[in-house]
């Protein structure tokens, strides 16, 4: 067991230190959020109206609205970019050398896979801390309440991403995973507008933002910062996290990437 | 017991054939090196010995544990140093070597008198906190054999590792790994394209086309007219499978390299 605590420790501990060493991959995970926060949600406020809708409990600014879809896009970055990395990267070495520890592989990537999404929660909270100073002020005891709900879409969408790199060829770069993935899984959400506006537009575009996970782990995290608990959002997540990840872990395979470029 | 049994492995990517029926051991204790043109096989080989990829045919024994049976045990008798470099360039040598024990799940402690031991043995105490960016290639090596052989492990694969380095740097790291075999009992598989990496008592496996085309001692194999006229013959001559008979294959050369007067 103690190996177990050794390696996971170890693993979280390298991507701390990257994290804390490479700065300017820190702020750049900060700009595009930032510029969706400071400049698209100051353009849009006076087209979106906002009405009263949970978990909040008066009429909101745009900003205040966007901001837990923004700090899920930060997780959704970093979760795809991370995941992409551990299947694609692996000739270029972190990856074999993790392969090469004798515990059991799924361990491994799970391991990975949290490591990843812990350091998502420190750019995440970085961003949540200009925001505040920009004048979105979730509750204090939200900010503490958001961070098993961050954890959790974290996870999900590191799995996720893991989980659709191991299948999908056409996912080999991050361009790939930025049309095909990201933007879909950004856009048909709850990230940016109510779904009650997209439904006013398009019945079938609601249907697609509400069954879209991303949309729950959005909601999951707003409500979560408002002191409140969603547990469709909660339970939809959890047991997608579950589900991708075991599925990851089973279609991992490194010589599928080998087999794809040599076919 | 053998350090290193490969028994018919096979490996195809899609419909090319990568490797065929390759099989060879390394006894305990033995300096191999295992030699190819670009192409033959040689990262393949590694990345199945060192369990990156699955096995499609055959099997591989690390100190007698079988990769397909006993992953996790043959994996704790392997070090690995991969061609291209896999350390953190930004964290320091230490930290680097500390995240290698903690993937093999050793103790802090053990892990930090471990890591005392093999940056003596390095000579690279001082560059502890160095960070490796600021290593040349050759110390960027060392570190490598030194993170490798932190769990102890019977056998150390490197593969190609002198590539990139500057002559007195290959020739040094080298030499370095054959006192730790002398020394220490260690098995060492090294694989290069470079024949003057090769001394006359190694043990050779000559890969090419998937093939393994000889094995046996470097001066059976080299014969009376060196090593790079054999290698010539095998490689591009024809590729017949031999072993070596102690006429060696070529007719002209230049001869291997010849240091045993330089051993125990």
């Amino acid at each position: 067991m103690n190996a177990y605590w050794e390696c996971l420790r170890g693993i979280v501990l390298r991507e701390w230190l990257r994290f804390v060493l490479q700065r300017s991959r820190f702020l750049s995970a900060l700009v595009r959020p930032l510029l969706w926060l400071l400049v698209f949600a100051a353009g849009f406020r006076a087209a979106l109206g906002i009405a009263i809708i949970a978990p909040y409990d008066t009429y909101i600014t745009y900003e205040t609205y966007i901001v837990p879809g923004l700090a899920c896009m930060i997780l959704l970055f970093n979760g795809m970019q991370g995941s992409l990395s551990m299947v694609y990267d692996r000739e270029m070495g972190s990856m074999r050398v993790l392969l090469t520890s004798p515990l059991p592989r799924a361990f491994l990537l799970a391991a990975k896979l949290l490591a990843t999404a812990l350091v998502s929660l420190l750019q995440v909270y970085a961003f949540l801390a200009i925001a505040w100073l920009y004048g979105v002020q979730p509750p204090a005891w939200g900010l503490l309440a958001a961070l098993p709900a961050l954890l959790l879409a974290a996870l999900l969408l590191s799995a996720l991403g893991l989980l659709l790199s191991n299948g999908i060829r056409q996912l080999e770069n991050f361009a790939g995973v930025m049309n095909f993935v990201i933007f879909p899984l950004f856009f048909l959400s709850s990230a940016l507008y109510p779904l009650w506006k997209m439904r006013e537009s398009s019945e079938w575009l609601y249907w697609l933002c509400a069954l879209n996970p991303f949309s729950h782990a959005v909601e999951l995290v707003r409500f979560a910062l408002y002191e409140r608990f969603n547990p469709l959002a909660f339970a939809v997540c959890l047991g997608l996290t579950a589900l991708f990840a075991l599925l990851a872990v089973l279609s991992f395979n490194p010589q599928h990437a080998a087999l794809r470029k040599a076919g | 017991m053998s350090a290193l049994e490969v028994e018919d492995v096979g490996f195809s990517y899609g419909a090319r054939r990568a490797l065929d029926g390759v099989g060879f051991s390394v006894p305990a204790g033995h300096f191999c090196a295992l030699l190819g043109p670009n192409g033959a096989g040689k990262s393949t080989l590694i990345a199945l010995l060192s369990r990156l990829y699955d096995l499609q045919q055959g099997d591989i024994r690390v100190a007698g544990h079988s990769l397909r049976q006993q992953p996790r045990l043959a994996l704790r008798q392997l070090g690995v140093v991969f061609q291209q470099s896999t350390l953190d360039l930004d964290l320091s040598v230490e930290q680097n070597l500390r995240y290698h024990a903690a993937l093999h799940g050793m103790p802090r402690q053990l892990a930090a008198a471990r890591i005392d031991e093999e940056l003596a043995r390095q000579n690279l105490g001082e560059r502890r906190r160095d960070p490796v960016r600021a290593l040349n290639g050759g110390h960027r090596r060392r570190v490598e054999i030194a993170r490798a052989l932190l769990h102890r492990p019977r056998l150390l694969l490197l593969d190609e590792a002198s590539a990139g380095l500057d002559p007195a740097s290959r020739l040094a790291l080298n030499r370095h790994v054959r006192a730790l075999c002398r020394e220490q009992g260690l098995s060492v598989l090294w694989t290069t394209h470079l024949l003057d990496e090769v001394e006359a008592d190694d043990d050779l496996l000559v890969l090419h086309q998937g093939q393994l085309v000889t094995h046996g001692s470097a001066h059976e194999i080299a014969g009376q007219n060196g090593l790079a006229e054999a290698f010539h013959a095998l490689t591009v001559g024809g590729a017949a499978r031999t072993t070596a008979t102690g006429d060696g294959v070529g007719a002209h050369g230049a001869p291997y390299k010849d240091s045993s007067a330089g051993r125990p």
